[in-house]
């Protein structure tokens, strides 16, 4: 029923731009894996080689044994695909819109209705409603709800969650852990870290480079160093005044309202004095130093660090 | 592919704007064209220069100046007297009987009259000398009875002065029919194409099953029904609110115009697959098509007075065969025989647009 998708050595430039740099990645069926990273990633590039709109350099991508190059009918034949874009005619109805959708894969909305129901309830109220009419976290509904309309055996949604607020988001995955149930393989990509510990697995990518491909509990585990979280009453200068001052620590970025910092054998105690004699104290007052569980954002800047 | 040209409706009837090009422009122009020509001409001041003054000399002027078409502003009694008359600007004709013109008539059943026009309005240039000709002419006709046997004829010259190339009044049509029949094809379905690019949905379509020859003919589709749907407009309105002839085959006109539109929407195809947004589309429609159909085509601006080069630019225009191709079934009435040859050259062009369009369709992104 699902599908495999093997990636490959695969090379893609755009004139001068090198958007992905030998690219081997191997998914099995039924997984929920999620691509990691910032715009520029690559991720994009990536899914349009995997449903066949853009062609490699050099390297090959299968889908259930399918060759993009050769066989690219088939493989879009058995592909849901969401692109980053907004997909939908706004000048459509949302029922318009999936009517079309189905219909261009040749079903129809009555007869696959049970492979959507789950997303297609949520939007059935507004479904008279014109498709650019829907605010942004409603617009992905529909969406998604398109891209599944043809019973695909492959899933692929590029960055469904941008732009999307908090509750919709979570509501999105929520939908997606579902939909994975009835056995289908979905890729998606998202540039929040937060969501990467939803999927099954993940590919951390910077630069059109995989940096790592693993579990996401196994990613964070395999944190290099321990990690620490500060905070002080100078929050402005604080990255900068830890910064490059003492070889021991190690790789200070700003995590939220905290700054996270790296330390390899240092303990806590000595680490606090190290810090009190970094901060100026005249600045720096309710030094607050924390040991802290390293998240995806910790090892994906930790990665594109050492990477390059 | 049904559920693409339902789709395709859709858009168009839910914009205002294409809804504005499709149906409103139709109209606006037939009837813009068409009242700016029918200024009807009345009390239009002449001058006549009588070298024959004999009966029926001043029998055909007193019928021109009571037909209250023409008011006598002098007299003219030599040639060198015309110009001046032109000049001095308060006549628009003059009406020259050569010598002896009786005589002639009784002689040798031809005579000659030379009407001189002011044609620096080429349209009332024109409807002067329609009216005089008829005037004449029906004179001819009754001399003609009176006379019994004896045919004869009284030529009209008419002379156009300060614009040659005069045409005919009713050229408007066929242009019009041209001009929206390419705006309505072409530049509506590039802008349509190139829409779904940049909104992305083009991408999502692409992923789908459907094979490039799907997309474009349903994309197309409703366009060539819309044209159609135009071209019945244009024509109905020339014909019942201006009176336009139609004096060939209207099948073969539709048929020809349907090949017309065929080729336009290669055009509009071809024009979506290089340009990357609206914007950028409608752009080229405007430049690359619009303008040489309406400057190049012999619609407005006389071919054969072109310079040679801007006339070898107008035979790649396939609008200036169109328009040549609706002239000849509309105005002349004649046959397929008469214009096999520009047909032909228009078949080859649609042939050779559909081609390049098939051709260079995306089926990817790059």
């Amino acid at each position: 029923m699902s599908v495999s998708v093997q990636i490959k050595n695969i090379n893609k430039k755009f004139e001068k731009l090198e958007a992905l740099k030998d690219i081997t990645l191997s998914i099995p069926p039924g997984e929920l894996f999620g691509f990691i990273g910032p715009d520029g990633a690559g991720k994009t590039t990536l899914f349009r080689l995997i449903t066949s709109l853009l062609h490699a350099d050099k390297g090959s991508i299968t889908v259930d044994g399918l060759d993009s190059k050769t066989d690219y009918k088939k493989i879009r034949n058995i592909t849901g695909y969401m692109p980053g874009r907004f997909s939908l005619y706004y000048d459509l109805t949302v029922e318009e819109n999936i009517n079309f959708y189905a219909s261009i894969f040749k079903t129809s909305l009555r007869e696959n209705y049970h492979l959507i129901k789950d997303v297609y309830e949520q939007i059935e109220p507004f479904k008279k409603r014109r498709a650019g009419d829907l605010s942004g976290g409603m617009k992905q509904k529909p969406a998604l709800s398109c891209a599944l309309i043809h019973k695909p055996e492959l899933l692929i949604l590029d960055e469904p969650t941008t732009g999307v607020d908090a509750v919709s988001r979570k509501e999105f995955w929520e939908l997606l852990k579902k939909m994975q149930k009835t056995g289908i393989t979905i890729l998606v990509s998202t540039p929040y870290m937060d969501e990467a510990s939803l999927c099954d697995r993940v590919a951390l990518m910077q630069k059109g480079i995989l940096m790592a491909v693993d579990t996401p509990s196994n990613i964070v585990d395999g944190y290099n160093g321990d990690l620490w979280q500060i905070s002080s009453s100078d929050m402005h200068a604080i990255v900068a005044d830890l910064t490059g001052i003492d070889s021991r620590v190690e790789k200070v970025f700003r995590f939220g309202e905290k700054v996270h910092v790296t330390t390899r054998n240092v303990n806590n105690k000595e680490l606090n004095d190290i810090i009190e004699g970094i901060l100026d104290p005249a600045r720096h007052k309710n030094i607050l130093l924390e040991s802290a569980k390293p998240q995806i954002e910790d090892c994906f800047l930790a990665l594109m660090c050492e990477k390059g | 592919m049904w559920p693409f040209i339902k789709k395709e409706f859709f858009h168009i009837f839910r914009d205002f704007r294409s809804m504005l090009i499709l149906f409103g422009m139709p109209v606006a122009q037939v009837l813009l064209f068409g009242f700016a020509i029918t200024t009807d001409i009345k009390d239009v001041s002449i001058a006549i220069l009588d070298n024959s003054k004999d009966n029926v000399s001043r029998e055909i002027s007193n019928k021109l100046v009571s037909s209250g078409y023409f008011i006598l502003n002098s007299n003219l009694s030599s040639n060198n007297e015309i110009e001046a008359a032109f000049k001095r600007g308060d006549i628009k004709e003059v009406v020259v009987f050569e010598n002896d013109f009786a005589q002639k008539l009784q002689r040798e059943g031809v005579a000659n009259i030379q009407l001189i026009i002011d044609a620096s309005e080429p349209n009332t240039a024109n409807m002067i000398n329609a009216y005089t000709s008829g005037i004449i002419n029906s004179y001819s006709l009754e001399l003609m009875k009176k006379q019994g046997k004896i045919p004869i004829s009284i030529i009209t010259e008419p002379k156009m002065l300060y614009n040659s190339g005069l045409r005919s009044v009713f050229m408007f049509v066929p242009g019009v029919i041209t001009i929206l029949l390419m705006l309505v094809s072409a530049m509506m379905t590039s802008i349509s194409i190139t829409r779904e690019k940049e909104v992305g949905t083009m991408e999502a379509i692409l992923v789908s099953p459907l094979k490039p020859i799907q997309i474009i003919l349903g994309k197309v589709a409703p366009y060539v029904l819309l044209s159609f749907i135009n071209l019945i407009v244009i024509l109905l309105l020339s014909a019942f609110v201006f009176d336009m002839p139609i004096r060939g085959s209207i099948v073969l006109l539709l048929v020809e115009s349907i090949l017309f539109i065929v080729m336009a929407l290669a055009l509009g195809i071809l024009i979506s697959s290089v340009s990357k947004s609206q914007q950028q589309a409608m752009l080229l429609s405007m430049f690359a098509l619009l303008l040489p159909t309406i400057l190049l085509s012999g619609f407005i601006f006389p071919i054969e007075n072109m310079p040679y080069a801007l006339q070898l630019v107008s035979h790649v225009m396939p609008s200036k065969w169109f328009i040549i191709i609706v002239k000849n079934i509309m105005l002349k009435g004649v046959g397929i025989g008469y214009f096999w040859k520009e047909t032909l050259i228009l078949l080859a062009m649609t042939v050779f647009f559909i081609l390049m369009s098939v051709k260079k369709f995306k089926t990817r992104l790059e």
